[in-house]
This record gives structure tokens, C-alpha cells and sequence, in this order.
């Protein structure tokens, strides 16, 4: 049993640039769990002081909104693909626009995805 | 601050500099613009405001946009009614309209934000720009986007209003229908916003784009005189126009330009579809996501990126929110046309009904200053009134014709009135 688990760019400033993973999590609880252990450094941030994880991220089961599935009820099906965004989400600025390289030379990430965290862009374009 | 306006997260307060970002990485919770007041002090004036041009860029100065910014579209500066004649009809006695049904260029006060988003976008440098819509947003990006030059792509929910698919259209904008709801549509949006080097004014402009509604909140106060109402009364689809009307006010009270007043916000919501005022009626600090079911398209966004900050202005202003049902919406649409002459579209008439129900609930009393909130144009929504009058036969243009007509017409209405006081 796998699922593919696409993350947001917002997480990837903590997951050295990885936007996607597979996962045989049996459910959301589960895939958190996972999620937390293969990137320890998101895990302080995905949790707030309580120790919940944040109300402004959510999670998508094949295009629906898993609280309309029965959300940590519901159980992955072999070939599911989970879409993790944050309430909104986007962030990027043209490369090649004044903006862009103050990016690049101010906080040192790069122009085409604002929170790689790499000089040299690891994410894509 | 170095510039008069800067990025801020919400919930952690951590400080960005000027980008298109809307989420904090740290914590993964939305930004907001925040703008140095103090630099503002010497040149929002009630004399500065005064003399500036009759549009929303007379307040310029509070807003997200660099200094030398020269605006190309006249938005806002919407008519402030008294409503009398409503207001007798529904218990009230100091009724006002804020009309953005005759907001500029789209008529809607979407108009507003898109000026202060394409700004941005501009600043930063896109040349291409977009957004999730229910229709409103997308006429108002198509438009604007058309005057600057700039390339457009709307996503929209494929069964939207045929006049709203065609308002923007017409502008030469891309418009991609997507099966799905408004929802649907913004979490595409989000992945389309990281893949493609876009300005998507409700995704990664957003904090900007939101900043263009306090001009609501500053026109009420200008054009009563600079003075807070009692209550106002705003629909609610992601919530942030009433956390930004609240904004506006909060602004102006710390500049001196109002006196300072606690005023009452009221969210409205269509029943279909009502997951702020739900979490308020429950008292609830979490939105719980609705399949949006409701004529009010809208306001048809069953995960309100907002919703939680609207609670919290609603609450903490001692506020309330309601919905109404459809065929609640459509009657006070007919109500409002009536009675004041302004012909709104099916969000205009989820906030007419609400009014009128807050005064019916006693929750708002007939004397306090109220202003409600009217976002948008009937003309959009026209859909929603077929078959809503009946259409008589064609008479010859004959003085004889015309009497018979009249005569028909007295019978008919007597019948009525007679049938009516039998049941």
C-alpha cells in the first residue's frame, strides 16, 4: 500500500527542498507520524505549542478535503494521492525582475521558489 | 520599518520584507501587511484626504503601494445612501447603504483589492497575473488586468453566472472553468501559484490584494462625516472584508481622524453555505469546511481562507452573523431594488435579509447607525429573478389599449388583495 504525498512549497525551507513522498501510512495521524520522522526539522513547525497540528494546514485525499472523508477516520487507499496546502499558499517571484534578485541576495533563496533555501534553486522551475 | 509597509505572520508576528508571500514559513499561517501608521501621520489627513482624487487612491497613503505609484483605475469612492425606505420596511430607523454595486470599472468592490493586488503585481514585477474566482474577482482581475497591459488567467467554477464568465471574457483574459466548486478552484490555484511565476491576486498577492478592502471602511467614515457607525453589516465568502473594514477603522481611530468607538460588526452568510457564521453561532475559534449549496455564488467558499479571523472580529466587536435561505436572498433582492432603487446581486441580498433579520432578532436596535454593506451589481445575477415577473402581452399603441390595460390591471390587483385577505 503506497500513497504519493505532495507538499507545499512552504514546507520546503525544512524538508531540504523534497515537495514529494511516498508513503504506506494506513491514515493521517499516521502520515503526520511519518512525515515528522523522515523531516525532523518541519516537525516543530507543522505543531503548535499544544502540540496540534496547525489549523491553517490541510489536507487533500484525491481532490476532496479529508475532514469530508472522516479525516483521521479515514483510511488511505493503495494509490491515493494527499495534497498537504496551507489554508493559501504560493509564493514566487520572477527571476529576472529587480525584486527577484533582491530576494536572491537578501535572505539568499532563490527567485523562482521563494523557500527552497538554497542559493541555487533545488526545488524546480 | 524600512519601507512605510512590510510583511507580518499573523499568529507568530514574524517580519517579512516586501514579496508575493502570503504564508509564513515558520509557522505556516497567513500574512498580513502592516503599515508604519506613524510615517502616515503627517500625510493621511482629513485636508491631504480631502484634496486627493474621488477614488479609493485618496487614501493611498495607508496603503500597500510604494510612494511614486501612479494609479491608472479609478475604483471606489462608492455612493453612502440613507436607506429610509427600507428602513421602515424592516424596523430600522438609521439605515445606510454602502453601494459598491456601482463600484468602478466591474461593479463590485473587488474592484478595490485587484487596484491594490496589480500594483503589487507590477512592483514585482509579473507579467502575467490570476486568480480563483466566483466571479466577482474574475471581472475585476480581467479588466484591470486589461488596462495595465497585463496577461490574465481565471480559474473559475464551470458553472458560474453566464454574465460573469462573459464580464470576463470580454476583457481578453484566459478563463479556465474547472469542474469543481470555488474550493476546488483555490487549491488548484496554490499549485499553480508554485509552479508558474504568476501573481495570483488571492494566493501569493494576497496580503496586499486583502489591504484594498479597508477603503470600504474609510469612504463609511469619510462620507459620515468622520464618524464611526454603531454596526455594519458585511457579507462574508472568505471573510477578510470585515476583518478589513474593522482594520480601516481601528487605522483611522489611531491616526485621530475619528473619534474612538467600539463599532459592532455582523457577518452575513447564505445558509447553503455558512461556515463563518455557523462557528459563530457555536462560539467556535475553528471553521468547519461545507459543500457549498446556495444561489449566492458568490459567497460560495465552504473553506474560508479568513473565516477564523472574521470570528474573532465578530466576536470580539460583541457581534453577531446570521444566514438566510435562497429564497430569502431573492425577495430582499426585490426588497432593496424597491425600496432604495439599487439593484444588487444575490450577495446584496444575502446582506439585506440579514439585516433585516438582526433587527427582527432584536440584536441591532432601530436607532443605532448602521451601515450595510452592498458588494455587488444585480445585473450579474439576473439568472436568479427569471421568471420573477410576469410579462404581459403587448398592447397597440392605442390611448383606448392603454385604459383597458389599466382597467385589466386595478381587476387583477383587487383580486389579489381580496384573495390575500380571504387567506
Amino acid at each position: 500500500m503506497s500513497v504519493r504525498v505532495l507538499l507545499p512549497g512552504a514546507f520546503q525551507k525544512h524538508t531540504n527542498g523534497t515537495r514529494e513522498i511516498q508513503s504506506s501510512a494506513g491514515n493521517l495521524p499516521a502520515l503526520i507520524t511519518e512525515i515528522e520522522t523522515t523531516f525532523p526539522a518541519l516537525k516543530t513547525h507543522l505543531r503548535d505549542e499544544s502540540g496540534q497540528v496547525r489549523k491553517f494546514i490541510n489536507f487533500y485525499v484525491n481532490e476532496e478535503d479529508i475532514r469530508f472523508l472522516g479525516n483521521e477516520k479515514y483510511a488511505f487507499q493503495d494509490g491515493d494521492e494527499v495534497l498537504v496546502i496551507p489554508s493559501i499558499a504560493g509564493g514566487c517571484a520572477p527571476r529576472d525582475t529587480p525584486f527577484g534578485q533582491m530576494q536572491m541576495q537578501n535572505w539568499g533563496v532563490c527567485s523562482c521558489c521563494s523557500y527552497c533555501g538554497q542559493e541555487e534553486c533545488i526545488c524546480g522551475d | 520599518m524600512a519601507a512605510a509597509y512590510e510583511l507580518r505572520c499573523r499568529e507568530c508576528g514574524k517580519r517579512y520584507e516586501n514579496a508575493p508571500l502570503s504564508i509564513c514559513d515558520e509557522c505556516f499561517s497567513p500574512l498580513e501587511v502592516v503599515v508604519d501608521l506613524e510615517a502616515a501621520r503627517h500625510t493621511f489627513t482629513r485636508e491631504t484626504i480631502a484634496a486627493g482624487p474621488s477614488s479609493m487612491w485618496r487614501y493611498q497613503a495607508l496603503l500597500p503601494v510604494p510612494d511614486d505609484y501612479v494609479p491608472t483605475t479609478p475604483a471606489g469612492w462608492t455612493p453612502l445612501l440613507r436607506a429610509p425606505r427600507l428602513a421602515e420596511r424592516i424596523g430600522a430607523r438609521n439605515l445606510w447603504i454602502k453601494n459598491d454595486a456601482v463600484c468602478l470599472p466591474t461593479l463590485s468592490f473587488k474592484d478595490r483589492v485587484v487596484a491594490v493586488a496589480l500594483a503589487n503585481a507590477q512592483t514585482f514585477g509579473f507579467d502575467t497575473v490570476g486568480c480563483s474566482s466566483t466571479g466577482n474577482l474574475a471581472n475585476a482581475v480581467a479588466a484591470q488586468a486589461a488596462r495595465l497591459g497585463l496577461k490574465s488567467y481565471i480559474l473559475v467554477p464551470a458553472d458560474l453566472e453566464a454574465a460573469k464568465i462573459l464580464n470576463t471574457q470580454v476583457y481578453g483574459a484566459t478563463l479556465v472553468r474547472i469542474n469543481g466548486n470555488y474550493d476546488h478552484v483555490n487549491r488548484l490555484c496554490s499549485q499553480i501559484g508554485e509552479r508558474y511565476n504568476w501573481g495570483f491576486v488571492n494566493v501569493n498577492l494576497r496580503p496586499y490584494y486583502a489591504e484594498g478592502s479597508k477603503t470600504v471602511g474609510f469612504e463609511i467614515a469619510e462620507q459620515l462625516g468622520w464618524r464611526l457607525p454603531d454596526n455594519v453589516v458585511v457579507p462574508m465568502a472568505g471573510g477578510s472584508l470585515i476583518v478589513k473594514i474593522r482594520k480601516a477603522f481601528k487605522e483611522l481611530i489611531a491616526l485621530g481622524l475619528v473619534e474612538e468607538k467600539e463599532v459592532r460588526f455582523f457577518g452575513a452568510q447564505a445558509t447553503g453555505c455558512s461556515p463563518i457564521s455557523t462557528a459563530v453561532k457555536n462560539g467556535a475559534d475553528t471553521i468547519e469546511p461545507q459543500r457549498p449549496a446556495t444561489i449566492a455564488r458568490s459567497l460560495a467558499i465552504g473553506n474560508p481562507a479568513d473565516g477564523i479571523y472574521a470570528t474573532r472580529a465578530i466576536s470580539e466587536s460583541r457581534g453577531w452573523a446570521e444566514d438566510v435561505s435562497d429564497v430569502e436572498i431573492v425577495s430582499a433582492i426585490q426588497e432593496l431594488a424597491e425600496t432604495e432603487g439599487v439593484f444588487t446581486e444575490t450577495a446584496g441580498g444575502v446582506t439585506t435579509a440579514v439585516t433585516a433579520r438582526l433587527y427582527a432578532h432584536g440584536r441591532i436596535h432601530p436607532d443605532e447607525l448602521t451601515v450595510a454593506c452592498i458588494t455587488g451589481n444585480g445585473l450579474k445575477t439576473t439568472d436568479v429573478l427569471q421568471g420573477a415577473y410576469e410579462q404581459h402581452a403587448a398592447i397597440r399603441p392605442r390611448l383606448g389599449d392603454f385604459e383597458t390595460y389599466l382597467a385589466e390591471r386595478n381587476e387583477e390587483s383587487e383580486l389579489e388583495l381580496g384573495g390575500a385577505y380571504v387567506s
